[in-house]
């Protein structure tokens, strides 16, 4: 019935036979490399670039020795990776002991478990900084112990990859919160939560991050009563964490100044409460729209922990560094920082991907 | 003693504004209004670009703060009290020229959110009133769409069921019609007209003479922050009475 009517209707539509589309426009393949001035400069400059990493990827490459227990077998001219299969240990714990090993990989497993769990925005809400709150204590306690028969691990002990992904985790996940109520404040009518603030963030601002972790970590000691004792690695966390906040406070205060007032003023007729206004519909907007510089910083965090090394906490960084400076080895400083960067790489890149994926869900909500 | 004060009305306004001064820094933008409106009363305001309509609606809910005069609704003198604020803006539903739905929402959780947030309602609940609203102005459709996604006129619909779901007793529309195209137009008045048929009191601001005609009790004329005239429909159109007046209709019919 249905084909009867569309038929009786569009009689023209019928007439026209449906035709093959027209093939694809083929671009020769030496018009695409060198058709303009600017695709023969940068295939030009691409090819020169391959040139001069030749040598280096026969050294990473093919002179490479990928295997082996001998130290000494390891040959001049290649890259000496056996190294890293001997270091990994070292390189991704540190000083943790060996026979606890499997507590840090556990807290791993568990952060990731966790983050993985994280992702989508449906699951976001109060039941989920709960879970969030009750990970992290089972995480610091599994890298602590000191009970239920696990041995005591001083944070001196800590290091390598779960000392990154810690600080960098939670430096950002302390720092968001403070990040809120500063962009909030800097915004406030009121004279003197907007001086605070803006005195907090200005003054973080201007201090290199180098420069607060020995605040932290030198000073601070000196200048608080002696009974009070914080550990070094609780004080670069601290120092992470007001940093991230005021970077991030100026993010979010972005997000905020996008917000048409329009929206606070249905917020008021509607007759909802000013705080509940801004928990539900002006941060939820604000910080949509700034993902992509919210991303940025939390990159920038994630490498920013690296510089922890030069106060003496032992992060992943330090513990490559440390690897290569074994005697038995000849010198594979350069694999050792490789192999670094590479997770590096790896943790930042993985970032990117998601906020892009979580951009593209905020986009779908509004295609015109 | 607020009763006290009082004249002796024989019915009580739903809302009474007298003698209404406002100045945004040392621009006076409201002049000495004086304007009372009687429950299930319609009033339409039109008057030109600037001459203070959205300001005069904007007080009576604070969304503007008004510096001299008084504003009472049903009973509740507008003040400094947040109580009374709140008591007023209970009563009093908006509607906006620019929609202002929350655009991260989607429709539905757009009527539910605020019965959530400002009375507690529970979710369920407050969803079962949004879904009713969004029945009533016929896009029960597209609740699980996003605002960003609806064509203007459906979103005004769903600004306009919004605010319904509040229970107001009062409905202050600003321009609700201007910032759409010609053919969404009707589907809104046409909600509105329904709204007002069930008794609704409400102060419209808009150009919408054919609306104004139809549904006004009373046309209020206002120019540079003044109330200039104020008469029932037929009259204001067919014989409006001062100059300034007749120039504007002479403008806007045209
Ligand atoms: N927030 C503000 N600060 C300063 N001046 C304002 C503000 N809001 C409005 N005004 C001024 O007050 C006057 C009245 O504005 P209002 O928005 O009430 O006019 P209107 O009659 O609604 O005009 P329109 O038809 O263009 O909406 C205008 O001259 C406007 O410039
Ligand atoms: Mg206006």
């Amino acid at each position: 019935m249905t084909s009867l009517s569309i038929s009786h209707g569009h009689v023209a539509a019928d007439m026209l036979p449906a035709r093959e589309a027209p093939p694809i426009k083929r671009v020769p393949i030496v018009k695409m490399l060198f058709g303009d001035v600017m695709s023969a400069a940068l295939t030009a400059g691409a090819l020169v670039t391959v040139l001069a990493l030749m040598p280096a990827l026969k050294w990473g490459f093919v002179d490479a020795t990928w295997a082996t227990a001998d130290p000494a077998a390891c040959r001049a001219g290649g890259a000496c990776w056996a190294f890293i299969g001997a270091k990994l240990r070292f390189i991704l714990f540190g000083l943790y002991p060996p026979e606890e090993q499997w507590r840090p990989m556990m807290m791993m497993g568990l952060m990731v478990l966790m983050v993985l769990v994280s992702l989508s925005p449906a699951l976001w809400g109060r039941k989920l900084v709960t879970a969030w709150l009750a990970g992290v204590a089972m995480m610091l306690g599994l890298m602590w112990g000191g009970f239920a028969g696990l041995p005591f691990v001083p944070t001196s002990q800590w290091g390598g990859l779960p000392v990154t992904l810690l600080l960098a985790l939670l430096s950002l996940g302390c720092g968001f919160p403070f990040a809120v109520f500063l962009a909030l404040g800097r915004r406030s009518s009121l004279p003197i939560p907007r001086f605070l603030s803006v005195g907090l963030i200005e003054t973080i601002r201007g201090l290199p991050l180098v420069g607060l972790l020995f605040v932290a970590s030198i000073l601070l000691p000196l200048l608080l009563p002696p009974t009070w004792t914080i550990d070094k690695l609780g004080r670069t966390f601290a120092a992470l964490t007001v940093f991230a906040a005021a970077y991030l406070a100026e993010v979010i205060r972005g997000g905020l100044q996008a917000i048409p007032s329009g929206q606070v003023e249905a917020a008021k007729a509607l007759g909802i409460p000013h705080w509940k206004a801004i928990q539900h519909i002006v941060m939820p907007q604000a910080i949509q729209k700034v993902i992509p510089p919210l991303t940025n910083t939390a990159i920038v965090m994630v490498k920013n922990t690296s510089l922890v090394m030069i106060v003496g906490v032992f992060d992943m960084l330090s513990a490559g560094r440390s690897a290569a400076m074994d005697p038995v080895w000849p010198a594979p400083y350069r694999e050792a920082y490789l192999f670094v960067g590479l997770i590096y790489f790896a943790l930042c890149v993985a970032i990117a991907y998601y906020a892009r994926w979580l951009e593209l869900r905020v986009k779908a909500k509004d295609y015109r | 003693m607020m009763s006290a004060e009082k004249p002796s009305n024989r019915e009580p306004s739903a809302i009474a504004i007298r003698n209404l001064d406002k100045w945004y820094g040392t621009y006076h933008a409201l002049r000495n209004v004086t304007l009372s409106v009687k429950p299930g009363e319609r009033i339409v305001i039109c008057g030109p670009s600037g001459s203070g309509k959205s300001t005069l609606i904007r007080c009576v809910n604070h969304l503007e703060e008004h510096q001299q005069g008084e504003i009472v609704v049903n009973g509740v003198t507008l003040n400094d009290s947040l109580k009374n604020i709140d008591a007023i803006r209970r009563d009093v539903g908006m509607v906006f020229q620019h929609f202002n739905l929350f655009p991260h929402l989607t429709v539905l959780e757009n009527c539910a959110l605020p019965q959530i947030l400002s009375r507690g309602t529970p979710r369920k609940l407050a969803e079962e009133r949004g879904m009713q609203l969004l029945e009533r102005v016929r896009i029960p459709e597209q609740a699980l769409k996003y605002p960003g996604q609806l064509s203007g006129g459906q979103q005004q619909r769903v600004a306009i069921a919004r605010a319904l779901c509040m229970s107001p007793k009062i409905m202050l529309f600003d321009e609700p019609t201007s910032a759409l195209d010609p053919e969404m137009v009707k589907e809104v008045l046409d909600t509105m007209v329904a709204l007002a048929e069930e008794g609704m009191t409400m102060i419209v601001v808009t150009h919408e003479m054919g609306f104004a005609r139809r549904v006004a009790d009373r046309v209020v004329f206002m120019d540079r922050g003044a109330i200039v005239e104020s008469s029932a429909p037929d009259a204001f159109f067919d014989a409006p009475t001062h100059e300034r007046t007749k120039s504007f209709l002479s403008q806007i019919v045209h």
